[in-house]
């Protein structure tokens, strides 16, 4: 039985329309998947859908019905596109609710989580303060969250981030809707978090029968959890339809681009193996501490505790982690950005840690924000020949240096005339490029890699990859390739060192590691990658 | 509420450290003040009054004759122990002065704050939650316009109005709240409401500003995600979310009326610190200006850690962990 | 090997494409409208010796005050003087005064701002505690501790309010400054071993620049105002040279009989503080990405 009908769903801010004549049918108890990269419009659309569209300017036309329910047969249908204010309130908390991305934004840190439950509680289902309260205790132990009775009254601030998520949840099933829409709810999270809250919804999904739209960029996770999957291009639908039949044969040319590019852990797979080469980057027992201030004063992190690591000439050294593994730390150490507690780092056998400003040539560094990682202020062609002109490379003279920047950019597949366009002319792929390009102007020793694709577009992301793979071969450059994805690790790694809390948990070959984990946190990372078959398929 | 006092104990003892270091900067700043003088401060002072004698006696009086770390720390002993020295004009001690006159400018501030808040904050909430609209303009250009008046052209202006033309209110004159509570209201409506305008104008920008911050983050948006009604979206969320700001902007406006109401006091001959100060440049009264100057600094410092005070009440980020 | 060609400008900030400053600014009627009265200000001040219509000092004792009429626009003060004229070489008096001060106090405000934020470390404490203490003081009492150090006049009046106003480019430079810092195309130049100065040159100013013109805007008007009490208090701009704070003090005995008096120099103040918040008030949304976005989003209907 359908629960949402959405028929010709237009969205148009000012005079651009942005999502073109949408349709999409959300089943009783079925999870839909919205699945598009960055410009898609699937948030849009799926706000719009649900009346919850609040952009200035923005007119939404069409029709998007909510039927009646598994709770209440007996409801009249709305359309939520053109529904008043009082209509919309009514449904929303009530019988749709929501879960959006970020967890550390999405909830009000002056009250209690418990308060955040209740006041829903209190509007839509008149319950008194002492049978809601007991109702958002149920609701925090069926989220998973331990001691719920105390964490009731708990602030958001007091719980991580995998737990904020749970408990945003919570919130949005307290009065058993019959449709939850979360927007990318998974996306800011580590990926052992990701998997405990995937399942937790499809567990919860399954007890209470809620419909669920899950929206994404991740193919993978969606993967995990539809049963139907939408694919939006540009506001457009591009395909639709049951999702072992779309992962399995997909019928447009975007859709198969998309599989394509997701990254997967594959047996074998990986790059071309060096024979061993002589050592580049050797660091030895690694140790960075800082201390942050906080309003009640003063407080040491442990960053990086005793991390030791060798980088082949001519190979990439993945070190992998999640958030708070010190991985970023290390880079920033060896970059110069922080200084280190202890320990020693050395490139080519010369001393990396004491370097000289000259010195900082032999390592260059390729940020994960596309978009801050070039001066906004600058053109791509200054931005590139910093380098140049700092350490005076690529000849003398200004015309020498405009060669030598058009030849870097036509290493990184951009045409030449980039160099006097802007940063914001250019899409995030392309503004990657440019990094890595200016990078390469140092004719670098190493290359480090921070998160470099984490913020691209899986369809972009696989051609940046790519690149950089075959820049690889053709220069042998050196790469110290810093992720949290153990797929695109896979594919561009030889060697992989694996960070928990600071502290080198595994280190082995790419072959091996991947084959035959030997650390439990390893194994549980493993695990936590989304598998290329979906779920509903299997 | 939930409240760890450890917690808050250690933030209140960051900021009274960090107070007790701007305590200290405001006196070298103040002790400064005296030894800048191109010439001698001391003859400056006694102008046509001078004779060898007085002088002897002022300098002596004064302790300019001793080395300057001497003074220094004979400044800062007496200074903690509340004797500022005496005044060059009348010999009278600088304290018994201050003390005199500062009930009446206490009292002007805190009427012009109370008049500020009750036309800031309805006015900076209800033009922040249209923003864009021809309401939120229209508050937005007045707001300008309070902003960008002289204050004392307001207060000639107030008196033109409601003194001489219509007769309602005094144009000076004060008597202290405890001897005539009617009449210390007449006489301080018109200096406090060109204080309240003015500094309503000023909290009206930042509250808005505030406001607006709150309204468009993520928070708020599950709020109105919940189907919560509106009221109770801006009351529990969005104004609670600016209550910390707002408490800031308020706390650094009671300092900038504390030592704007010169002019203000000038217009209405209020006989608070504002005019004394005024007074006290015009003579050359070292020590006096010396003296308003520590304690407007030190009531600054001291409304500071009270706004800091509230803030460990009212965010719960501070108060627990 | 592709080549990758299309500038497609990504994400919805820039929907409708991204407009020139210029266009924005002058989209929007009250920037054009107080831009223009400030440029009229500025003309008639620099122009005031030659378009004056009287001497400033011209004293008539019979014609004191007359209501504004043909022969005097703004009328005349109890000694008979053409406020007009008045009115006229004192703006231009106070617009030099303001300018001096505000430029001294930026260009010290922001140099020390932008280290002290990209320096970060003890430099940036310390320069804070400094800043902390004179915002400690109000900025009038402040001003007037300075002038009762040097005698009155028109150079302690620049003095005293550009010194009295510093801290405010300090901090708002400095919270620019850590700001930038902090990105990665900052930190992509450290680790690439750009020298500092290069750093500050060319990544840090250009950036913090946006900030630091609203405040420049916004410090004229009170620059505008604070000398106007200045000279209100006799502090200021010394006698015999007009001033409008000078002409309004004079202008309480008279309160009843020549509203002129008052109205006009009152008036003067009002109209320019009021040209130089609005400017900076418009220079602002456009400066500020946010705001920049929803005008944009707005314009484009």
């Amino acid at each position: 039985m359908t629960l949402l009908t959405v028929r010709d769903l237009r969205v148009a801010v000012g005079p651009r329309e942005i999502v073109h004549g949408v349709d999409v049918a959300v089943e009783r108890e079925q999870t839909l998947g919205i699945v598009g990269e960055s410009g898609s419009g699937k948030t849009l659309t799926a706000l719009a859908a649900t009346g919850l569209l609040d952009v200035p300017g923005a007119r939404v036309s069409g029709s998007s019905l909510l039927g009646p329910g598994a709770r209440d047969e007996g409801a009249a249908t709305l359309d939520l596109a053109t529904a008043s204010a009082s209509q919309l309130r009514r449904v929303h908390g009530s019988r749709v609710g929501f879960v959006f991305q970020d967890p550390s934004t999405s909830l009000n840190p002056y009250l209690t989580i418990g308060r955040q439950i209740t006041e829903s509680l209190e509007t839509h289902r008149r319950l008194g303060r002492h049978a809601a309260r007991l109702r958002a205790i149920e609701l925090l132990e069926a989220v998973g969250l331990p001691n719920p009775d105390e964490r009731v009254d708990a602030y958001p601030h007091q719980f991580s981030g995998g737990q904020r998520q749970r408990a945003m949840i919570a919130i949005a099933l307290s009065c058993d809707p019959d449709l939850l829409i979360a927007d990318e709810p998974t996306t800011a999270l580590d990926v052992t978090t990701q998997a405990q809250i995937l399942s937790l919804v499809r567990d919860l999904q399954r007890e209470r029968g809620t419909a669920v739209v899950w929206i994404s960029h991740d193919l993978g996770v969606i993967g995990q959890v539809a049963d139907d999957v939408l694919v939006l291009r540009d506001g457009r639908a591009v395909e639709q339809g049951p999702i072992g039949a779309l992962y399995a044969a997909p019928a447009h040319a975007y859709t198969r681009e998309l599989l394509a590019a997701r990254p997967r852990i594959v047996a074998g797979a990986g790059p071309q193996p060096r024979p061993d080469g002589p050592p580049l980057l050797e660091v030895g027992g690694l140790d960075v501490r800082f201390t942050i201030g906080t309003p009640t004063g003063r407080r040491t992190v442990h960053a990086v505790d005793d991390v030791s690591f060798t980088v082949r000439r001519g190979t990439t050294l993945a070190l992998v982690g999640e958030s708070g593994s010190g991985k970023s730390t290390i880079a920033n150490a060896l970059t110069g950005l922080v200084p280190p507690h202890r320990g020693s780092a050395t490139l080519g056998g010369s001393d990396l840690l004491r370097a000289r400003r000259r010195d900082r040539r032999r390592i260059a560094m390729v940020f994960q924000d596309p978009f801050a990682s070039l001066d906004p202020r600058r053109s791509v062609g200054d931005a590139i020949a910093e380098p140049l002109r700092v350490h005076r490379l690529g000849g003398t003279g200004a015309a020498a240096r405009e060669r030598r920047v058009a030849e870097l950019l036509e290493l990184v597949d951009l045409p030449a005339a980039f160099a006097e366009r802007f940063p914001h002319e250019l899409s995030g792929g392309q503004r990657q490029r440019v990094s890595i390009a200016r990078a390469l102007a140092l004719e670098p020793e190493l290359i480090i890699l921070d998160e470099a694709t984490a913020s691209l577009d899986v369809s972009v992301q696989a051609r940046v990859l790519g690149l950089l793979r075959r820049l690889q071969d053709e220069q042998h450059l050196t790469y110290l390739f810093i992720a949290h994805d153990l797929a695109i690790v896979q594919q561009m790694s030889h060697d992989v060192v694996v960070l928990q809390n600071g502290r080198v948990v595994e280190a082995a070959p790419a072959a091996e590691l991947f084959a035959a984990p030997r650390d439990p946190y390893t194994v549980r990372l493993l695990e936590a990658v989304p598998p290329e078959q979906p779920r509903a398929a299997r | 509420m939930r409240i760890q006092p450890a917690r808050i104990a250690r933030f209140l003892g960051v900021r009274l450290l960090s107070s007790a270091i701007v305590l200290f900067g405001v006196l070298v700043v103040v002790f400064a003040l005296i030894q800048l003088v191109p010439g001698d401060p001391v003859r400056l002072a006694l102008g046509t009054r001078y004779t060898p004698e007085a002088y002897e006696a002022l300098r002596a009086a004064s302790g300019l004759d001793r080395p300057l770390w001497e003074q220094f720390l004979g400044y800062l002993g007496s200074a903690v122990t509340g004797d500022l020295g005496v005044s060059f004009r009348n010999g009278q001690p600088v304290t018994t002065t201050l003390l005199e006159r500062l009930p009446a400018t206490v009292s002007l501030a805190v009427v012009g704050l109370l008049i500020a808040l009750v036309i800031a904050i309805p006015a900076g909430i209800w033009s922040a939650l249209r923003e864009g609209r021809a309401s939120d303009l229209i508050v937005r250009l007045t707001s300008q316009f309070g902003v960008s008046i002289p204050d004392f052209w307001l207060g000639m202006l107030l008196i033109s109005l409601f003194s001489v033309t219509l007769g309602w209110l005094p144009a000076s004159g004060y008597v202290p709240l405890t001897d005539d509570p009617v009449r210390w209201l007449r006489q301080v409506t018109l200096p406090a409401l060109t204080v309240g305008l003015v500094a309503g104008a000023i909290m009206t920008r930042y509250i808005r500003a505030a406001v607006i911050d709150v309204a468009s983050s993520g928070y708020v948006r599950t709020a109105v995600s919940k189907g919560l009604p509106p009221r109770v979206v801006t009351g529990r969320h969005i104004v609670r979310g600016a209550l910390v700001p707002v408490l800031t902007i308020a706390g650094i406006q009671l300092a900038t009326i504390l030592g704007g109401v010169v002019v203000v006091e000038v217009v209405f001959a209020w006989p608070g610190l504002g005019r004394l100060v005024y007074e006290a440049v015009a003579a050359r009264d070292y020590p006096l200006i010396q003296g308003a100057v520590l304690l407007v600094a030190v009531m600054f410092i001291v409304v500071n850690l009270v706004v800091d005070a509230l803030y460990a009440v009212a965010d719960p980020r501070i108060r627990v962990s | 090997m592709t080549i990758d060609q299309t500038p497609v400008p990504v994400a919805a900030e820039h929907a409708g494409g991204r407009m020139s400053t210029w266009r924005l600014l002058l989209s929007n009627p009250i920037s054009v409208v107080s831009g223009a009265v400030l440029v009229l200000i500025v003309a008639a001040s620099v122009l005031a010796p030659w378009i004056a219509p009287y001497g400033v000092n011209e004293i008539d004792v019979a014609g004191a005050l007359a209501p504004p009429s043909g022969a005097h626009w703004f009328g005349t003060d109890e000694l008979g003087r053409d406020v007009f004229s008045r009115v006229l070489v004192a703006g231009s008096t106070s617009l030099s005064i303001a300018a001096v001060a505000v430029l001294f106090a930026l260009v010290v405000g922001v140099s020390l701002g932008a280290v002290a934020g990209y320096r970060g470390g003890w430099v940036d404490a310390a320069l804070m505690r400094v800043v902390d203490v004179m915002f400690a003081f109000p900025v009038l009492l402040l001003a007037l501790a300075i002038v009762a150090i040097f005698q009155p006049g028109q150079l302690t009046t620049m003095i005293a309010i550009g010194v009295v106003y510093t801290p405010i480019f300090a901090r708002v430079a400095r919270a620019s400054a850590l700001s930038v810092r902090t990105s990665p195309f900052v930190q992509v130049s450290q680790t690439m071993g750009t020298p500092a100065a290069w750093i500050l040159f060319r990544h840090v100013l250009p950036n913090i620049a946006g900030p630091v013109v609203v405040q420049t805007s916004l410090s004229l008007a009170f620059a505008i105002l604070s000398e106007a009490a200045l000279s209100f208090l006799g502090l200021g701009i010394q006698p015999p040279a007009p001033s409008w704070g000078g002409m309004l003090f004079t202008a309480q005995g008279f309160l009843t009989q020549a509203w002129w008096m008052s109205v006009f120099p009152g008036a003067a103040i009002f109209v320019t503080a009021l040209a130089f918040n609005l400017v900076g008030d418009g220079l602002r949304d456009i400066l500020d990405p946010r705001q920049r976005t929803l005008i944009e989003a707005r314009r484009t209907r």
